[in-house]
């Protein structure tokens, strides 16, 4: 662990309880889902994390008490550092407060989140579909939501499989 | 035929003025199909008269599943598909994913595949940064330099078509290394470019730089704020063209970026004519950068020589039996990283490119995600437009440099 991230690590563990994790030098902090806009704010302010490099999530399907992690990369240019602050979601109506007023690219990202993974970001000020069309159905990078493939075609099924074709429906 | 849906305003009432339910100001759909927004792009426009009141941009046009494509195929197979992120940077693409990969599974690199990687993502950083100056001067206009430009990447395509076979969609870097080594012809054709580079960026400076109709039209428009380009996450040129001093080069270096001596540039103004200087002095410090490598080029392998990760060379797998089970065993099963995630990240010439990526013991990733800079660059566009004209929205939307393969992944 870098010497710098002690100090902050301890106040992340005494404040908002967060657990910590390492691997490869990199540092994450679990959080709790209800004090994670509390935490980023603390990091923002008072300990110079001004930037969020990446936001994103990983489900653990079928694993359902968390289903989801999801994750923010923390950036300090100030200290040159990085942290990680990982967020357990149930899989059951997955939700998240949103944290577009302490970091704004959160907007976009959450919105590709809620496209990609279903999670619900609450009172969020735009939460639409970003990536596929509106009419969309299902979560794609839910780890229950098929890969696309071409069902092949033989003489004795050929019109059976033709009715499936996601294109083929006109 | 299927139904066209009638698209009514209340879908987007939360993100238009008030004006806009009256009739005052029109709504007009920029794309997406359009020669300025640089692929398949839609903007939304709320305007009044020509001003911009609102700009509600529309992505995901292009969005293939490349993350999700990821997680069904082997570590190897999988970095194919990197090349088609960010089409302007595909060695960048590479770099970033196998410095992932390499620190999931703790693999070294041997140092001439790291000059190597260095000296060929900075040559990619400057046909990247040459599109971008060649595409941005067609929409002010500027005709001829898009023809200047693009003679220019043609011979650093070249070199890649040297070195890989490919010209864009190399896959040359390898996890452990780059694919083979590359031939005894690629120094002089390297030096050969460097020689008339440096002048080269002379000519389009002298179209450019100092042209009144373009400072016209570039100074004091689009102006980024540093604590909203900080917030909204934005990298790379626009970045440090509003004055904030961030290269992931300088600051956390990676593949022996700290042995080159180069500067960052950094402008202050934050507005369209600053990103075009913070590019083209990029350009010339890439041109330092890659004669440095190119001077120190160390001898040696250009793989790592860990059998569990990297494939034995064709010569040994003839005579080894051990390096036939390696080759065999890499090709079909590949190899598998622990139950971790990891991210790792570079300076790609439009901000910093990070990879999310997480392992699960099998031979193929849980999640990878590109943290890719075009994504967040945009998102404050809506932010930096409100009040321009449209003309002059063409110029910020190509000063942000956007790639839309980037964006929709």
């Amino acid at each position: 662990m870098d010497k710098k991230l002690e100090p902050i690590v301890k106040a992340a563990q005494e404040k908002f309880g967060a657990v910590v994790e390492e691997f490869r030098g990199e540092l994450h902090l679990v959080i709790k889902p209800e004090k994670i806009i509390e935490a980023l704010t603390y990091l923002r302010d008072e300990q110079k994390f001004e930037m969020l490099s990446a936001m994103t999530a990983s489900d653990y399907y079928p694993q359902s008490a968390p289903r989801f992690h999801v994750i923010y990369q923390l950036n300090s240019l100030a200290k040159n550092l990085t942290l990680q602050a990982r967020v357990p979601v149930s899989g059951d109506q997955p939700k998240l407060p949103t944290a577009v007023g302490v970091y704004g690219m959160t907007n976009w990202r959450e919105r590709e989140l809620f496209d990609m993974f279903g999670i619900n970001f609450e009172e969020h000020p735009d939460l639409r579909r970003i990536l596929t069309p509106e009419d969309s159905e299902g979560h794609p990078l839910r780890k229950d939501f098929p890969l696309g493939y071409e069902e092949p075609q033989f003489t004795f099924n050929y019109d059976e499989v033709a009715l499936r074709k996601m294109f083929a429906k006109e | 035929m299927t139904q066209i849906e009638q698209v009514s305003i209340e879908k987007f009432k939360h993100l238009v003025s008030e004006r806009a339910l009256t009739g005052e100001t029109m709504l007009l759909n920029m794309g997406p199909q359009h020669p300025s927004t640089h692929g398949v792009l839609r903007l939304l426009l709320e305007l009044d008269g020509e001003t911009v009141v609102n700009c509600i941009p529309d992505i995901g046009f292009l969005h293939t599943g490349i993350e999700k494509n990821m997680e069904a195929k082997t570590y190897q197979k999988a970095e194919v598909m990197t090349d088609r992120l960010d089409y302007m940077n595909p060695l960048g693409n590479n770099l970033a994913y196998c410095m992932a990969v390499e620190k999931l599974v703790d693999l070294d690199v041997p140092v001439r595949a790291q000059a190597l990687r260095v000296i060929l993502t900075e040559l990619q950083r400057i046909s990247s940064h040459l599109v971008w100056l060649g595409t941005s001067g067609l929409d002010l206009a500027a005709m001829s330099m898009f023809m200047y430009c693009f003679r220019e990447r043609e011979q650093i395509l070249d070199i890649f078509e040297l070195v890989s076979g490919q010209r864009m969609m190399t896959t040359y870097f390898r996890p452990g290394g780059v694919w083979r080594d590359i031939p005894v012809e690629f120094e002089k054709v390297v030096r050969d470019f460097l020689k008339i580079f440096h002048k080269r960026v002379d000519e389009y400076e002298t179209l450019l730089t100092k042209n009144p109709l373009f400072l016209d039209r570039t100074m004091t428009l689009g102006k980024l704020d540093p604590a909203l380009a900080l917030s909204f996450g934005v990298t790379g040129p626009p970045l440090r063209a509003s004055g904030v001093n961030w290269d992931l080069r300088k600051a956390r270096p990676y593949m022996g970026y700290e042995q080159y001596d180069f500067d960052v540039p950094t402008r202050t103004e934050g507005d369209v004519y600053a990103r075009y200087l913070v590019r083209v002095q990029e350009m010339r410090e890439s041109l330092k950068i890659v004669e440095q490598a190119l001077n120190k080029l160390p001898l040696g392998p250009v793989r790592s020589d860990n059998r569990k990760f990297v494939p034995p060379p064709r010569s040994e797998i003839g005579v080894s039996m051990e390096a036939l089970i390696h080759h065999f065993k890499l090709w079909t099963e590949g190899f598998s990283a622990p139950k971790a995630s990891v991210y790792a990240a570079i300076e790609s010439p439009r901000g910093e490119l990070g990879v999310y990526m997480e392992g699960d013991g099998s031979p193929k990733p849980h999640r990878v995600h590109m943290r890719t800079p075009s994504f967040d660059n945009l998102g404050v566009l809506p932010h930096i437009v409100k009040g321009a004209l449209v003309a002059d929205l063409v110029a910020i939307l190509s000063s942000i440099d956007i790639v839309l393969g980037d964006i929709d992944r």
